[in-house]
């Protein structure tokens, strides 16, 4: 009988409690895992989102709060450009390639209603990649109260090509603030894995004159994103507008921005992970308890191992791959958890912020953390090896000793 | 050389070819709780020969136990030797001694010290696991033997203390020892129970060419035997209450 047949029938004898710590060291290593692909991806998903976009133009103020409402739907819009500005931007073809404006202010059940021009069609989010519709639909006309959809937004309202609905004012739902228009699905977006998925998009001219809304500001745009037509001009339009001028925020590069916030949020990243570390240091605890707890009985077994033959260092061993075993079969079960876990975090951040996580892209972590696991299973195995190592073996073979 | 010369070491080599446990001036002694030291094992001279069966008399506390875990090496001598086949078991490390015990002793309890979580095939497999051969149709075959191959899955709890110092012998040969010991084997079992495993491990014992040396403070059971000695001759030690 071999080492490890020796170790699985012990794991057999003592079911219930490898079970339980199992699943502790489940929970553990998939939480673990969990905590690591979110701040990982999280991070890298979110500073990737540019749209296709170089930069945005808004309102003096804040330049996070202007990326966040303007890219990711995010937050209220730190205040208006007039059409004058746009266009001001728009027409400064020598270092803008490409001007979309957006004005935000209306919502349908929740989702924003986002109104832009049909150039936002034309941009490439990611290379080789514009917005579309699917087949069947089309781009809506901007003289039409027509809207495109979100692939998120109709899939959550279950919404179809050919559906009407009355927009809400304000970013937060309230039925008390219904606008007369009536707006028809003239296409639903193909799936982008960007936060446009969660947007219903009309014409800008819709949006701004959408009834209730003011007359004064009816020209107005939330923010202009731009494509430059190179690096350089982003490093002389940021000097220009945010130094030396004092009408307009340039928030550029958008990457670097959003990376601002994970900066900050860094310690907060730090404490999660810290936590998710102790768990595993506390679940290899409950190792280290469920075998302990268990010496009393295993003692005479103990004994009568050595009285066939077994030598100290073989009931070490066992012991030690015992909890190794325990450690190993909770990791594995632990991608089990992993999925869970993730498959909720990633709908919910989806219909949050319209960033999909991908639960199955391989990471280090997913190495690294059950084989943490297992190190700290053997680790946690020791202190009772040793006291199987240092048993009295004619003492514990008496019954009762 | 002479014929008588030639005689003369054939005949020693017999004797050591025969001898299979030698001990010499084997002292063992326990610090009692009064803090004294009591010397339970004094045994000047013992001897055992190949496939020879010997029954040790002794009252309770006599040492006996102590004795039979001395020369299994589970036991560290203080003083003397143990020679089982001609390989020392005293003086020895202790993972030296595991490995003699692995490869020559088979040990039956009492209390049959049976492993609980294991089947009947699993604990007679574990008997052959730290020595030198496993082979798992001996195992069934000495399950057989005992009568035992209807209740190879079994597990210990499942079967009557008769069929569990069944399981104990098949362990206790599992290994193709040269030596069994048996620590009073019979003690927890009824008169006709005790007849019938006596029996079974003297004949299982002489089947395997294994020796067999036997304690006990039963009449009835040394009756069985042959050659029986009373410990209080072989050990000029005090035993000790509490030792076995």
């Amino acid at each position: 009988m071999s080492l490890l047949q020796i170790v699985f029938r012990s794991l057999r004898q003592h079911l219930l409690s490898t079970l339980i710590t199992s699943f502790s060291i489940a929970l553990a290593c998939g939480l673990l895992m969990s905590v690591w692909v979110v701040k990982e991806q999280a991070r890298r998903n979110f500073t990737e989102v540019d749209s296709g976009f170089d930069g945005v133009f808004g309102a003096k103020g804040s330049k996070l709060q202007l990326v966040h409402n303007s890219i990711f739907h995010l937050e209220a819009s730190p205040g208006n450009l007039t059409w004058e500005q746009y266009e001001l931007i728009a027409n400064d073809k020598r270092r803008v390639k490409t001007a979309v404006p957006i004005a935000v202010g209306d919502n349908y059940r929740g989702y924003r209603i986002v109104g832009v021009t049909k150039s936002l069609f034309e941009v490439e989010y990611q290379v080789g990649k514009k917005f579309e519709v699917q087949s069947g639909g089309y781009v809506f006309r901007s003289d039409k109260k027509q809207a495109v959809v979100g692939s998120f937004v109709a899939e959550r309202l279950g919404m179809s090509i050919g559906d009407k609905f009355h927009p809400y004012h304000g970013l937060v739902f309230d039925e008390k603030e219904k606008h007369a228009e009536i707006y028809v699905v003239s296409g639903i977006m193909k799936p982008t894995n960007t936060p446009a998925d969660r947007v219903i998009w009309i014409p800008i001219k819709g949006l701004q004159n959408m009834s209730g809304h003011s007359v004064e500001t009816s020209s107005d745009v939330s923010a202009v994103l731009v494509k430059l037509q190179g690096n350089t001009h982003g490093m002389m339009m940021n000097q220009e507008y945010n130094f030396q001028g004092d009408v307009m925020t340039f928030a550029w590069p958008i990457a670097k921005i959003v990376a601002q916030l994970f900066n900050k949020i860094a310690p907060v990243e730090m404490v999660l992970s810290g936590v998710a570390v102790l768990v595993a240091f506390v679940a290899a605890g409950s190792i280290l308890a469920s075998i302990y707890n268990t010496m009393n009985q295993r003692r005479r077994d103990i004994a009568i191992f050595r009285a066939l033959g077994a030598r100290r260092r073989t009931v070490f061993s066992v012991l030690i791959l015992e909890a190794t075993g325990i450690a190993t079969f909770g990791a594995l079960a632990g991608f089990i958890v992993y999925f869970v876990i993730m498959s909720t975090a990633s709908w919910y951040i989806r219909s949050e912020t319209g960033i999909v996580l991908d639960p199955f892209e391989p990471q280090w972590v997913m190495v690294w953390a059950p084989l943490f696991m297992q190190c700290l299973g053997a680790l946690a195995g020791v202190v009772p090896a040793a006291k199987a190592y240092g048993a009295d073996v004619a003492e514990n073979l008496i019954p009762n000793a | 050389m002479d014929v008588s010369s030639y005689l003369k070491i054939g005949h020693l080599k017999l004797i050591i070819f025969l001898l299979l446990l030698g001990i010499n001036n084997l002292k063992k002694s326990f610090l009692s709780s009064d803090g004294s030291t009591q010397e339970v094992i004094n045994v000047p001279s013992f001897s055992m020969e190949s496939g020879q069966q010997i029954a040790l008399s002794g009252i309770s506390g006599s040492g006996k136990t102590t004795l039979l875990n001395l020369i299994a090496g589970i036991l560290q001598a203080d003083e003397g030797q143990i020679k089982l086949s001609g390989r020392s078991m005293s003086g020895t490390s202790e993972s030296v001694r595991d490995r003699l015990r692995a490869q020559m002793v088979g040990y039956i309890f009492q209390t049959f010290n049976l492993l609980q979580g294991y089947t009947c095939l699993e604990n007679v497999l574990l008997g052959m696991s730290f020595g030198d051969s496993f082979d798992k149709n001996r195992a069934v075959e000495l399950l057989g033997h005992v009568g035992l191959t209807q209740r190879l899955d079994y597990y210990p709890r499942q079967l009557s203390s008769g069929q569990q110092q069944r399981v104990a012998v098949a362990r206790a040969l599992a290994n193709s020892p040269k030596l069994v010991l048996a620590d009073e084997p019979t003690g927890n079992l009824d008169p006709e129970n005790a007849a019938e495993s006596l029996s079974l491990i003297r004949q299982t014992c002489k089947e395997h060419r294994a020796a067999l040396l036997l304690v006990s403070h039963d009449k009835a059971v040394l009756d069985q035997f042959e050659d029986v000695r009373d410990l209080s001759d072989i050990n000029q030690g005090g035993g000790k209450v509490g030792a076995e």
